[in-house]
């Protein structure tokens, strides 16, 4: 399993075809205290770049972008009854949706961790 | 100038600080064309106080106040006595001269006072939550019909023949620019309502179907059926309620389904203002709340752990979320709501009861007296404290007539329905608490004679 | 001696220096806990007197309510009460300053209160006929009148219920214009400086939204929006004054360039108490804005509305207007509405509300505008923007004033929170003035700026509440940059402490519930 990171501060675990995607802890960080997250349905299309999901803090709305295009599998239901878990726990118990890829050269753009870690560090 | 505290040498004083010469130093980002040299031509110089009142005197003597004359309109604004302490609360500076809540630790008063009329609105109309108030009831209502196509995904509204023609202009207007669908057609001067067609125009592409109770010919009608079927096609039913003092004596909107129930709140506190400011009321099931427009206060604790309010799910509105948010709406009718509240707190549960069923006597006993006039009918088999009466001819000269001698009697429906020759003998009357038996008596005399 | 005292009361100083216990009841003195009135009324209570109804056979259509409401009620003298004491928890401009950018919270004189309370206007039915209510229609055709000509526009709708309403207003007469000559533009351009509103508006009327960079000065980006304007263009919203408390210089260019393109200008006119009296709007080139009544002309803000937004309009736009508006033939005032408005006013684009707008805003507006006439409101603007200027001046050694270089400001100072201590921002500088005794500024708008502060002082302070104001905000200032812990827990002496959000928002309580059923419902 591969994790590679997003500009926008996105991660996504590749397996196979199959990926994980949520924000990460930088992103939960600067966001403050999750209040709402809109995950999306299963059977969802997503284009890469585009909108796929929403998180809110108390002050803020931000979209989630879609790292890759695919086809989604499962929205995490979790985060409906316990939004906290995204601050808790932002790049494991507090992913946002599992999909599909439809074409796994989008990878190639996105960082890898010490990549992403360097971004960070820049802002 | 006496609003104004600077002095001369205060201004003096503090151009010396600012480091400026004269004020015209800074304006001088204003391009020198648009800068006006003088006080703007064509207007008056400032007045005294009482100079100001006598002038508001002399406009106030040319209106016929509906306190001081017979008085039956209705038709969406109406007259009930309003209990003195609402207008001494209202007045004080703390609730007159605050801002919107953000401030929560020394806004309790408004957030506290906003939570309980969310609660009062929501158990008036049957639903789980309520939000902080609106415009006023023509505007709610096409928010609710905007949130439904949020909801549903779907464009196509359906819109009761009974519905308030204002608020049907109102979506209309919208509508032009939103792209969604209004099927709407004209009532008939008829005890049926249009529930046969829109309980067939219900398909899968109705995003909602718009039900006015009592609707704005004064007929109430059981919701349930229509709630059924919205719902079985993946439809939602918005109720609009223009006199809520009806919701004391007749079945909530929510308790027959209404999935969203939208109000006009003038009756409770209000007062008629010739249109405004007034206070929509908006309600619904907890499930779509964050589909909700407008304001939300709700509870939370404070540091020490104190019981408290705010504003909250901010997210929805356009401060934060700015294009994608749920509505433009910024403010909310905050005093009005008060007023609202203060007033329904006032009634409570036995005094709104005893007030509706007093409305609903007095209008039963003046349809009564006015339909034995010779040509008159009464079109209503059912009303709370608004019927229609079918005239033997056009209503609206005769509403002027009425006006002649003093009478204000009731809205015609040529009115409201411009242009619709087979509405134009009908005449709307409204009977409230504030109409005695002389006054019905005087209106019921007048009637005859001009008929006659 | 006889009779030494004989009622014991000895004046006495007590032990000052003692803390305060806990108090029994909750309450401190003056500062009054209340409780709900879901918990202390009763459905029985009820504070009017009313006749008893008549008997009659209902017909209310088999409808009869059978089911409780769940209303309580209270006796007047409770209620009274129990409104006071909420009242008492409420910050307001008739206790203090409240220099809330953008928000323009002036005095709201009473001679306002009182004329709009005249029962010639407060108890008038809308659709009464309208030889019944010529003195009401006066009123808004004089109100029209005076608002045409401070803004040099050509004509007013005034039916919009409040300023992001008249925004609307607004946009829609924009895209009428557009479709009546068969021009389908897609976007409207929005500095990032605009309120929330603007783009809402835009995106409400079926508008996509793109932003309009700013300068380095706090400006529109004039270059840049030239290069964006084009054929799909349908228009500008842009607030002058902006919402950095600076005058767009180049509004005219602006609306030279957008006119040229076919666009139309929008001016939010949120800010419209800086210039009003001085600079009139249509000599730069605007086509559209909507004025605050609540704002400029001093209607009261009563806790968050009613607000009143009617919107002046140029001679492209005017023939769109909205419906109903008052005319006036010889010594007549008629309402065009939906049955005359083919004769005359063929191109409308409908009714926005219900009724004829605000009518209670606009004797107050009236009235104000009556008393302070062309003079007095030059004037308005003159201290307004004076009183920004003075606070402006007297804070930027102390908080950095992110456009202090761009020239003077208008009726709003700009500071951003920059050079706190580490951990210290913005929201805790507004809860130390709340303990000052001030409502806090606008804070974190624009959001072009970090931890802005935005500081709108109004013409209707005095310069020894502005000394006092910018005392209290330096001394909470250094506290702040010197990173004082106990300004983290601040306010201390407000009704609340800081408040919980987050739990408010993770797990909304919107309505009361009766405690067995809030268990219930968990």
């Amino acid at each position: 399993m591969t994790r590679y990171f997003t500009e926008d501060h996105e991660w996504i675990d590749v397996d196979g075809d199959s990926a994980t995607v949520g924000i990460t802890h930088y992103a939960q960080s600067q966001l403050g205290d999750i209040v709402f997250a809109e995950v999306p349905a299963a059977g969802a299309t997503l284009n890469k770049g585009g909108d796929a999901a929403v998180v809110e803090s108390v002050k803020a709305a931000s979209d989630v972008y879609a790292p890759v295009s695919g086809t989604v599998l499962e929205g995490n239901d979790a985060l409906e009854g316990d939004p906290a878990l995204v601050n808790s726990d932002p790049e494991g118990e507090g992913w946002f949706f599992k999909l599909t890829l439809s074409d796994s050269s989008e990878l190639d753009s996105l960082m890898d961790a010490a990549a992403y870690q360097a971004f960070v560090d820049g802002l | 100038m006496r609003y104004l505290p600077l002095t001369p040498s205060d201004r003096q004083a503090m151009l010396g600080v600012i480091g400026a010469k004269s004020i015209d130093d800074l304006f001088c980002d204003v391009p020198a064309q648009a800068r006006l040299d003088g006080p703007i031509r064509g207007l008056p110089n400032h007045a005294s106080e009482m100079a100001v009142e006598r002038h508001f005197s002399e406009l106030a003597r040319q209106n016929m106040t509906a306190s001081h004359h017979p008085f039956f309109l209705g038709a969406g604004a109406y007259k009930h006595h309003v209990p003195a302490s609402v207008d001494h609360i209202i007045q004080r500076g703390e609730f007159l001269t605050a801002y919107t809540p953000y401030q929560p630790e020394i806004a309790q008063g408004t957030l506290q006072m906003l939570f309980e009329f969310q609660t009062q609105v929501a158990r008036l109309f049957g639903c789980d939550v309520a939000n902080a108030s609106m415009y006023d009831g023509s505007t709610a209502c096409w928010e609710a019909i905007g949130m439904a196509g949020r909801i549903t995904k779907r464009t196509k509204a359906l819109l009761s023949s009974g519905l308030h023609p204002h608020y049907v202009s109102v979506a209309k207007t919208m509508a032009q620019y939103t792209g969604d669908t209004l099927d709407t057609s004209l009532p008939e001067l008829s005890a049926q309502t249009d529930s046969a067609r829109l309980l067939a125009a219900i398909d899968g592409e109705t995003s909602c179907v718009v039900v006015q109770y009592p609707d704005i010919l004064g007929r109430i009608e059981d919701l349930s059926a229509i709630a059924a079927k919205a719902h079985e096609h993946g439809a939602l039913l918005i109720a609009v309620v223009t006199e809520p003092v009806a919701l004391g004596a007749i079945k909530a909107p929510g308790d027959m389904g209404a999935d969203i129930v939208v109000g006009e709140g003038q009756s409770l506190g209000v007062g008629l203002q010739f249109g405004g400011p007034y206070v929509g009321l908006f309600a619904c099931k907890e499930k779509f709340v964050r589909q909700m427009p407008g304001r939300l206060c709700g509870e939370t604790v404070d540091a020490e752990g104190k019981r408290g309010f705010v504003l909250t799910l901010s997210t929805r509105e356009q401060h934060i979320r700015r294009e994608k948010a749920t509505s433009n709406i910024c403010t909310n009718s905050g005093l009005c709501a008060l007023a609202f509240s203060v007033h329904l707190t006032l009634l409570g549960e036995k005094g709104l009861r005893g007030l509706a069923q007093l409305n609903h006597a007095l209008a039963v006993q003046a349809a009564d007296r006015l339909s034995q006039i010779a040509g008159v009918e009464l079109v209503n088999d059912s009303f709370f404290n608004e019927f229609t009466l079918k005239l033997p001819t056009d209503a609206r000269p005769v509403v002027r007539a009425l006006a002649d001698r003093k009478i204000l009697g009731g809205v015609s429906l040529g009115r409201l329905y411009p242009g619709a020759a087979a509405l134009r003998n009908g005449l709307l009357v409204a009977v409230t608490e504030t109409a005695t038996q002389e006054d019905v008596e005087t209106f019921a005399a007048a009637l005859q004679e001009i008929l006659a | 001696m006889n009779s030494i005292n004989q009622s014991g009361w000895k004046p006495e100083m007590g032990n000052a220096g003692d803390t305060a216990p806990a108090t029994y009841t909750g309450n401190k003195a003056l500062m009054l806990e209340e409780a709900l009135i879901f918990e202390i009324g009763t459905a029985g209570t009820t504070g009017v007197d009313l006749a008893d109804a008549p008997q009659v056979a209902a017909r209310l259509g088999n409808l009869e309510r059978h089911r409780d409401i769940g209303l309580p009620g209270l006796s007047e003298p409770e209620t009274v009460r129990h409104y006071t004491r909420l009242s008492r928890q409420n910050y307001a401009i008739d206790l203090g300053f409240f220099p809330l950018g953008s928000c323009t919270m002036k005095h709201n004189p009473r001679l306002n209160e009182k004329v709009a309370r005249m029962a010639g206007f407060a108890d008038v039915h809308p659709l009464q006929p309208v030889e019944t209510v010529q003195g009401a229609l006066a009123v808004i055709h004089e109100l029209a009148h005076w608002l045409i000509t401070l803004t040099g526009m050509k004509a007013v709708a005034m039916s919009p219920k409040a300023g992001a309403h008249g925004e609307l207003c607004g946009i829609l007469a924009i895209r009428a214009a557009l479709t009546a000559r068969g021009d389908a533009r897609s976007v409207i351009l929005c500095p990032e400086s605009a309120h929330g509103t603007n783009p809402a508006t835009a995106a409400f009327a079926g508008y996509a939204v793109e932003n309009i960079p700013a300068t380095s000065e706090g400006r529109v980006d004039l270059a840049a929006l030239k290069a964006r304007l084009g054929p799909d263009i349908a228009g500008v919203m842009i607030t002058n004054p902006n919402t950095c408390g600076l005058f767009e210089r180049d509004m005219r260019e602006i609306s030279d360039a957008v006119h040229a393109a076919g666009g139309y200008v929008y001016c939010d006119g949120a800010n419209f108490n800086a210039i009003v009296g001085r600079v009139r709007p249509g000599d730069l080139g605007v086509d559209a804005m909507h004025i605050n009544l609540h704002k400029t002309f001093s209607t009261p803000h009563g806790g968050g509305g009613p607000g009143s937004g009617p919107v002046v309009l140029s001679e492209a736009l005017a023939p769109y207007a909205p419906l109903p508006f008052v005319t006036q033939d010889n010594d007549q005032y008629r309402l065009v509405e939906e049955e005359t408005a083919n004769a005359c006013h063929p191109d409308s684009f409908g009714r926005m509300v219900a009724f004829h707008g605000q009518m209670g805003m606009f004797t107050r507006a009236l009235s104000y505008i009556m008393s302070h006439g062309a003079d007095g409101l030059r004037q308005v603007a003159e201290d307004a923007v004076l009183n920004a200027n003075y606070i402006l001046r007297s804070l930027q050694d102390v908080l950095e004033a992110p456009f202090a270089h761009s020239g003077p400001c208008m009726h709003e100072a700009l500071f951003s929170d920059n050079g706190m201590a580490e951990g210290f921002s913005t929201l805790d500088i507004a809860k130390g003035l709340i303990d000052e005794g001030y409502h806090p500024m606008t804070v974190y708008f624009p959001l072009v700026v970090h931890g802005a502060m935005l500081v709108e002082p109004t013409e209707t302070e005095s310069k020894a509440t502005l000394d006092q104001f910018i005392g209290a905000l330096r001394n909470v200032a250094g506290r702040a940059k010197a990173g004082d812990p106990s300004l983290k827990s601040a306010p201390h002496h407000a009704p609340r402490r800081r408040l919980d959000e987050t739990q408010a928002a993770r797990k909304p309580v919107l309505v009361w519930r009766e405690p067995e059923q809030a268990v219930a419902a968990e």
